[in-house]
């Protein structure tokens, strides 16, 4: 998808332009987009898989509540990309059903 | 943080209202709000509200929500805490905090009492392949399109024809989407008819007695099967056909966000007319817990502007809990809250919330009726 450049009513106060990573390849995003919005923009819809099926998730509701883009940001899983904001070089990885959950200081990547 | 009188959870129009009324009375407040900005859903409402000039009809949701967010940030009786969401809510008073920025950080307070202004969800329909990614509520489109200036998509399906169904359609033209068509299963448009004639004049077609079957795509959506339904709203077989679409917009309706007051021990009553389960509050925003108000799309959905009115009436009741305020004054104030609260329910639209209200009012007679028959 695309970055709207101009819009008939909003102006865009992105923020500084950053690089992060996803699944290890770097992607372009903007400290005042979220990290959904910000691969949204890339084209990518599959956030994670879902743990019975494996079924392909995306993200729903943009407003923290219904779980279903959750992923592994820094080697912590079930972080709510929706509300998590870009910040630059953090590495952040599709979430394969349910991950465990890493104690502070821990990092298994 | 523990001699807080009053914590406000949600920075919505409910909850920033709540927070300028209880300062106008003088009391301190903690308003809380996981986002990074005050405003609620109002951050994405591009479009005029509708009403009269005192209900600021003819403003843009995005700017109500800017100057109440200004005056609140300004007030110094109110210490606003973004970033951070109320996690719990205890037997023994302690609204425990989970802050994500600046710092990350658990934070615990124990308020006097608590206005949950906490909003509603966007609501699923059930059909095959209704979890792939592109299948998204239409609140979540409006945040990636007018909050983050992402295109959601370059087709588009709506399903619902309601006021959000036709105003997101119209900010998708906005944006330089294709809205495809909207999908109505009801015989007829459920929103404002100057809405849907603005999508229509853009060549939108608006299909009643219409329903999705199923999604297509394997890891996303690439397209829809829509078909015709009957007065059953079953589909009638051969009607079926596919239109090309990379997302499947859902405008059916929202359900109140309950868990926190829920936890809270606030009686939960289940009234569709009001989006479901709701905490049960009587008509001054007080819930059966006294120190506990709720207000906004959490006591029931509606407007924003009636969210604001329902702020301004729970922080009249908490200042009543605390003994705080003039009587006289929060008398007169509340007779005011209520006449412009009736004034905006005169539409159509809110026969269905005053049906709601009435049913929610009658619930504690109709649970103890329930139990009879049960045992009888």
């Amino acid at each position: 998808m695309k970055r709207l450049d101009d819009h008939p009513i909003l102006d865009f106060d992105r923020g500084e332009k950053v690089i992060f990573y996803f699944e290890g390849k770097p992607i372009e995003g903007y400290t005042n987009e979220t990290i959904a919005a910000a691969l949204h923009a890339a084209g990518i819809k599959v956030f994670g898989y879902s743990p019975r099926k494996h079924r392909p998730r995306g993200f729903f509701c943009a407003i923290g509540k219904c779980s279903s883009c959750l992923m592994v940001v820094d080697g912590r899983p079930n972080v709510r990309t929706c509300m998590e904001f870009v910040r630059p070089g953090i590495h952040v990885r599709r979430q394969r059903g349910l991950e465990p959950i890493v104690k502070k200081g821990e990092n298994d990547e | 943080m523990n001699k807080v009188e009053l914590a406000i959870v949600g920075g919505g129009p409910a909850g920033l209202s709540a927070a300028l009324m209880a300062s106008k009375l003088g009391i301190k407040s903690v308003l809380v709000d996981e986002n990074r900005r005050l405003g609620g859903q109002l951050v994405k409402q591009t479009h005029k509200f509708f009403g009269s000039y005192e209900h600021m009809a003819g403003v843009r949701g995005i700017a109500i929500g800017r100057q109440l967010s200004e005056k609140v940030m300004a007030d110094p009786n109110i210490t606003v805490m973004l970033s951070t969401t109320a996690v719990g809510y205890y037997e023994d008073g302690t609204l425990a905090l989970y802050q994500r920025e600046p710092e990350e950080k658990l934070i615990d307070i124990k308020p006097q009492t608590v206005i949950f202004a906490t909003g509603a969800r966007e609501n699923m329909l059930a059909f095959p392949g209704n979890d792939l990614p592109g299948v998204y509520g239409a609140g979540a489109v409006q945040t990636l399109m007018n909050v983050y200036g992402v295109l959601p998509g370059e087709k588009v399906l709506m399903i619902g024809s309601g006021n959000i169904g036709l105003i997101v359609t119209y900010q998708l033209l906005q944006a330089g989407s294709k809205v495809e068509a909207i999908v109505e299963i009801l015989p007829k448009i459920g929103g404002y008819i100057v809405h849907a004639s603005k999508v229509r004049r853009y060549g939108v077609p608006i299909l009643t007695r219409h329903t999705i079957i199923e999604a297509v795509g394997d890891d996303r959506v690439e397209g829809a099967v829509i078909a015709q339904v009957d007065e059953k709203f079953k589909p009638i077989p051969g009607t079926e056909r596919e239109v090309d679409v990379d997302v499947i917009c859902l405008a059916v309706g929202l359900a109140p966000i309950v868990n926190l007051v829920w936890q809270a021990g606030v009686e939960i009553a289940y009234i569709p007319e009001l989006g479901g389960h709701i905490p049960w509050h009587d008509e001054e925003m007080r819930t059966n817990v006294p120190h506990i108000f709720v207000a906004g799309d959490l006591a029931g959905i509606e407007e924003a502007t009636t969210a604001m009115i329902e702020g301004e009436l729970a922080a009249l009741s908490a200042a009543e809990f605390l003994g705080r305020g003039d009587r006289a004054e929060i008398e007169s104030i509340r007779e005011d809250a209520h006449r412009r609260l009736e004034e905006l329910r005169l539409t159509v639209f809110s026969e269905k919330v005053k049906a709601g209200i009435k049913k929610l009012q009658n619930w504690k007679e109709l649970l103890k009726q329930r139990a009879g028959n049960l045992r009888g």
